[in-house]
């Protein structure tokens, strides 16, 4: 068992379904705090190695590694169960099309979990979940439902939801993609205040100015390997590789 | 149409209309949780429930109701198994239903949207957690319709018991037909009785369905 | 009293030609119920009210009670307006007009999903509404509702058990017969129950053969 200094290690990840490789060999190393974006085009696999993080979509290969525990450890199916159910408390994800529960209201979803996992009381979790959709700006909405919120409040309840578990490291898979122009920005400014009290955050996004202004790294991916990796400087000003530039160049006419 | 006739023999069919409502309960209670039992077989990690679960479904629903009341009733003595008539009635058509209703109940659990597991496993909840927390009410409120045709369809087949001489609503109008030779009438009797309850179950599972829905 | 399958091949003469027997008479009546569905579904979306009203009335009964009480109805109640018919014929016209009024509801479904420019197009051609409808609405909601009648047809096979309680000598009542001989009714009734299931299976193969071939002419 090497000792493991980083946060977070990603160590030789590899990802295949049937003949497709999705991903491979991809290591990376995150520190406590730092933000990181990765970038590509669809199919690149840079969510799956997001999703694997917490082994939503469990690797054919290599280690994901939290804090000196191995996230995706080999154990037989109950003792695992047990084990990446506790490992998922210590990270949160928050999902492109939100995944919110329908049938509960906003309170009710942000203070579920800490409620059932975490044997908070009633008053302690509705404290906490007050506490949180304070901090994202959706408090006075607590009793609603999401069907009666908009994208964007909707998105602001889910990070709302996954920090009321006080995870370690927060991942975001496309948070905006799936919102209205208008309603982006709302989210941006959750996640840069997010930044700002040094939460590791690890961000899959199409949203280039962002991820310039907020993160630390830069990740670019294209088909299944990290092909350029560096400051938001250098990868967005002067890429090394000629398959970064191509793929800015694309992106920024697209969006022109 | 002999409306003296229907005045004379009409309590009698009253009467046997609770025959059918006693049978069309208890027979939706074997139902549901056969149907809760196959679903979570069919839905379960071990292969072996998955085929016990899929063979159940196939065998009860591709086979006749009647042949299936009959092998539990007349065939069950050979094995050991003796009931009377209305045990068998309840037994057999509730198994029965328990298939089509297994396929109902799983129907609407597999259709909640993929995320919202995702979304309960992402926070750190087990699998029995996120199916008890998040998937499963969601899907009751998605059953309660498709579950209401399962139980009209009960209510209809309850009229198998005739065939094994339980006195419900169908035997009493074969009965009196025999009787009185007057079809019409003895159809009518027990047809609107048979309606009646239909409506009146109808009208529960759709108020039940509206008081599930969120806002 | 035990079990013995071994009596079995003495009387599979006699459970076959209960099979042939069912099959025929599911066919029959099925076609019965396709024609008198597409009739049925006609009358209840464009006959004039005073038809369709009454009409509409019957289907409701048909649909609130069970089966078995509308064979008895039909069955007794053709005798009693002077018209004898055979077991099997009451059988089949009971049979078929139960299922009939199921498919109606599903053709009407269908009718009305076929877009509406469909019949707006034949107008235009100077077909008129009846011709409009035979030659280009229905055959396309024909097409649309191959599948849910399909189910139904396998349905009508399973009820088909039921005309046995009014004496047609199909599979149900063939094990009957026997079992009076043996006095084996778990064996005979087990037997019964697979032949139903293999025709089941047949017709569930000959569904997805045709449902495939519409497919593919689409």
């Amino acid at each position: 068992m090497t000792e493991q200094t980083d946060f977070v290690q990603i160590r030789h990840a590899q990802k295949s379904f049937g003949e497709l490789e999705v991903l491979k060999d991809i290591s990376l190393s995150v520190d406590r705090g730092q933000i990181v974006a990765i970038i590509g085009p669809s199919g690149s696999g840079k969510s799956t190695l997001l999703r694997a993080i917490n082994d939503l979509d469990a690797l054919t290969g290599g280690e994901i590694w939290l804090d000196g525990t191995r996230v995706n450890k080999d154990l037989p199916h109950r003792q695992y169960e047990k084990h990446i159910n506790e490992m998922r408390q210590q990270i949160g994800m928050v999902f492109q099309h939100f995944n919110l529960f329908p049938h509960l209201t906003v309170r009710e979803n942000v203070t579920m979990a800490p409620m059932l996992l975490k044997g908070l009381s009633k008053d302690d979790a509705n404290a906490l979940a007050e506490e949180q959709l304070d901090h994202v700006g959706m408090l006075e909405r607590i009793d609603y439902y999401p069907s009666q919120l908009s994208g964007g409040q909707k998105q602001r309840v889910a990070i709302a939801r996954a920090l009321a578990m006080k995870p370690k490291l927060m991942l975001f898979d496309e948070a905006t993609s799936a919102l209205d122009p208008e309603l982006v920005d709302e989210v941006n400014q959750v996640m840069k205040t997010l930044a700002e009290e040094h939460m590791t955050m690890i961000i899959v996004t199409h949203e280039m100015d962002f991820a310039a202004a907020v993160c630390d790294r830069v990740l670019f991916m294209d088909k299944g390997v990290v092909v350029e990796e560096g400051p938001p400087e250098v990868i967005f000003k002067n890429p090394t590789q000629e398959r970064t530039r191509e793929f800015l160049r694309k992106h920024i006419e697209g969006a022109k | 149409m002999d409306f003296e006739l229907m005045q004379k023999v009409y309590p009698f069919f009253l009467e046997a209309a609770w025959v059918t409502i006693l049978l069309s309960v208890l027979t939706a209670i074997l139902g549901l949780t056969c149907g809760a039992l196959g679903a979570a077989a069919r839905m379960s990690r071990f292969w072996v429930l998955r085929f016990i679960g899929a063979a159940y479904v196939s065998l009860f629903r591709g086979t006749p109701a009647l042949i299936q009341l009959f092998i539990l009733y007349f065939g069950g003595p050979q094995i050991g198994i003796q009931l009377d008539a209305f045990e068998a009635g309840v037994i057999g058509l509730g198994v029965n239903a328990g298939a089509y209703m297994t396929e109902t109940i799983r129907g609407a659990i597999i259709s909640i949207d993929k995320g919202q597991r995702e979304a309960a496993r992402t926070l750190g909840l087990s699998q029995w957690q996120a199916m008890y927390k998040v998937i499963l009410p969601q899907s009751m409120r998605l059953m309660i319709r498709p579950l209401g045709v399962n139980i009209n369809a009960l209510i209809k087949a309850t009229a198998l018991v005739a065939a094994i001489s339980v006195v419900e609503l169908t035997y009493t109008a074969q009965r009196y037909i025999g009787s009185t030779y007057k079809p019409f009438e003895m159809f009518l009797l027990a047809g609107v009785l048979y309606m009646v309850i239909i409506y009146v179950v109808g009208k529960g599972i759709a108020w039940l369905d509206r008081k599930v829905q969120i806002t | 009293m035990g079990l013995d399958f071994s009596i079995i091949p003495k009387y599979m003469d006699v459970i076959l030609l209960g099979c042939a027997w069912t099959i025929g008479i599911t066919v029959a009546a099925a076609l019965l119920s396709f024609v008198g569905g597409i009739i049925f579904a006609v009358i209840a979306l464009y006959a004039p009210w005073i038809v369709r009203q009454p009409f509409r009335l019957i289907e409701w009964l048909f649909m609130g009670t069970p089966l078995l009480l509308q064979l008895f109805l039909i069955y007794f109640g053709l005798v009693q307006i002077g018209i004898d018919l055979p077991a099997f014929v009451a059988g089949i016209i009971g049979l078929g007009l139960h299922f009939a009024v199921y498919n109606s509801e599903l053709i009407q479904t269908a009718i009305l999903a076929v877009d509406k420019g469909q019949m707006e197009a034949a107008r235009t051609l100077g077909l008129s509404r009846a011709q409009a409808l035979r030659k280009v609405v229905i055959p396309q909601a024909v097409r649309a509702v191959i599948p849910p009648i399909g189910n139904n047809m396998i349905a009508l096979l399973k009820d088909s058990a039921l005309v046995s309680v009014i004496g047609v000598s199909e599979l149900t009542l063939s094990a009957q017969r026997v079992i009076g001989k043996t006095y084996r009714p778990f064996e005979f009734y087990i037997l019964a129950a697979a032949c139903y299931y293999v025709i089941n299976l047949c017709m569930e193969w000959v569904q997805r053969k045709i449902e495939r071939r519409i497919s593919i002419s689409r």
